[in-house]
């Protein structure tokens, strides 16, 4: 059971600095400008794409529809929300829901670092702004042969890429999750995995249309469970490629070490690219299951690249994707 | 006795009667199959494990009486792997037999699985008296110690299937070596008294 504790201070009760300053402006300046000033607030406030309200829960806003959505019929809410993999806070997929549900997500910072022109750290509501929220109702497999549909609401990776400016030299984007073992019980120790969490993908991979940052579900603030305030989604690969939680995004020129990669490089390669033609070591991917299927529904045939092989094939045009697994 | 064993046989069927209801009641959360899977594997392990600790805790505690209860133990050993077997074989592979042999050629921890269920299955099928009979007291004792196979196939089918948490499987691994080492240390104990016994024999 999900028992939600309220906040001290809800956040959207909270002037934000830049309300702030305006509203100082508006005192100051003169009446109409006052007014025209006060209902571009309200407008900012009610109608914009972003409130400043960061709840698991509170809806998001301004959400755009997306070409790339799937019309399969979504996992529900809840399901999406009780049974996933958070190892920081527990090893099974049921007890994350719970132990994540206090997580802070506030004030939290993403650090953009390593081969960029502007390394930056930028707060985590301006990276909401940065490109408008788009739903994306996408596919979600897990290396462990369960699968949801899920609809995301985020902006495509490129965006922030773009406004990053990487060198021409950086060929590989590594993500990291925030280290905070007061929050993350399993991050006190090395015995489950080694902290903080870390990914990577390709600059092709990252820059691909598909590839999404999300920072909701299901027209809601991302909840904790899933990964907020933000994480990474691709779709045509394996569920723990999209890193949760992230605090810093570097970009290098060779290829990041990738967790599941330290622990077990011959169960999970750096690409981990969906594939029914290449079994785990210790299980068939051709098959998986439908989460919220009944107890007696056969499993569904895993797709290549989970169904996202017309978007993503060329990308590995010519390599042994049984090599490069 | 009677009532004793009868206790102890619903006992024994209350993890079943609760997964039964869990799954009446739709509680079995967003992956019923994992679930089941799940929970039969473990009770299948715990039986055995309590199956052999009935002689550890016989002889430490003086309880002779617990032996009685063995079989019936040991048969609900067989009864949770059968069930985790089934589940398998029907809700996970739906009864396609070339996907099974592939698992078990392929995945080392199918073949462990598969390895402890094989080493119960003699057992639960000469549990009776008349097998025992059948065979001679000697030589079905001297069977039925396939059962420190069998658990210990089993515990290593759960360390091998684990992705990266061993630290469960570890404990019960650790449990039957607890009750392994009881039975060597048991053992080397009666030869030593057995050689001395010889000796004084001889001595004599």
């Amino acid at each position: 059971m999900l028992i939600k504790k309220p906040g001290d201070i809800p956040s959207s009760e909270i002037t934000s600095k830049s309300n702030y300053f305006t509203r100082r402006k508006f005192i100051t300046g003169a009446a109409a400008t006052g007014a025209a000033i006060a209902a571009g607030l309200y407008l900012r406030n009610h109608d914009g794409p972003l409130e400043d309200t960061v709840h698991a829960g509170s809806k998001l806003s301004g959400i755009v529809k997306s070409q790339y959505s799937t019309t399969e019929k979504p996992t529900s809410f809840k399901d999406i929300t009780n049974y996933n993999n958070y190892y920081e806070f527990g090893t099974d997929k049921y007890s994350p829901a719970g132990l994540a549900a206090n997580f802070h997500t506030r004030p939290w910072t993403v650090s953009i670092e390593g081969m960029v022109k502007k390394p930056k750290k930028l707060d985590i509501d301006t990276i909401l702004k940065l490109s408008p929220l788009e739903e994306r109702i996408y596919r979600h497999r897990c290396v462990e042969g369960w699968s949801m549909v899920i609809p995301w609401v985020g902006f495509p990776l490129n965006a922030l890429i773009k406004q990053a400016e990487p060198l021409g030299s950086a060929k590989f984007v590594a993500f990291e999750t925030v280290f905070a073992p007061n929050q993350m019980p399993n991050q006190k120790s090395n015995d489950v995995l080694f902290w903080p969490y870390v990914e990577g993908l390709r600059m092709d991979e990252a820059m691909h249309p598909l590839t999404i940052l999300a920072v909701g579900l299901y027209d809601e603030v991302l909840p904790n469970v899933d990964g907020a305030p933000l994480r990474l989604v691709v779709p045509w690969k394996y569920g723990f490629k999209g890193i949760k939680a992230i605090v810093k995004i570097r970009f290098a020129d060779t290829m990041p070490p990738t967790t599941w990669n330290i622990m077990a490089s011959n169960e999970y390669g750096f690409y981990s690219n969906v594939n029914p033609n290449v079994d785990h070591p210790r299980w068939s991917q051709k098959t998986e299951r439908r989460i919220g299927d009944s107890l007696f529904a056969p499993k569904h045939p895993t797709l290549m690249f989970n169904g996202y092989s017309d978007q993503v094939a060329s990308l590995y045009s010519g390599m042994d994707l049984k090599k490069y697994f | 006795m009677r009532a004793l064993k009868v206790l102890v046989f619903l006992l024994c069927l209350t993890p079943l009667g609760l997964l039964v209801w869990k799954g009446y009641q739709q509680d079995l959360g967003a992956n019923p199959v994992d679930v089941i899977t799940r929970a039969t594997g473990k009770w299948t392990l715990v039986f055995l494990l309590i199956t052999l600790s009935v002689t550890p805790v016989r002889k430490l505690a003086a309880l002779p009486w617990l032996i009685r209860l063995r079989r019936m133990l040991g048969l609900f050993a067989f009864f949770y792997g059968t069930l985790h077997l089934t589940t398998y074989v029907w809700l996970d592979k739906f009864f396609n037999v070339q996907e099974m042999l592939h698992d078990i050629v392929k995945r080392r921890f199918i073949t462990a699985g598969m390895t402890a269920f094989a080493l119960m299955l003699p057992l639960a099928l000469t549990s009776t008296a008349g097998w025992i009979r059948r065979l001679g007291g000697k030589r079905w004792q001297m069977l039925h110690r396939l059962i420190y196979f069998s658990a210990t196939a089993a515990v290593i089918h759960f360390v091998w299937l684990v992705k990266a948490d061993k630290r469960r499987p570890f404990m019960y691994g650790v449990v039957l070596l607890l009750l392994l080492a009881y039975r060597f240390a048991a053992w080397s104990m009666t030869k030593a008294r057995t050689a001395r016994k010889q000796q004084l024999a001889i001595s004599s």
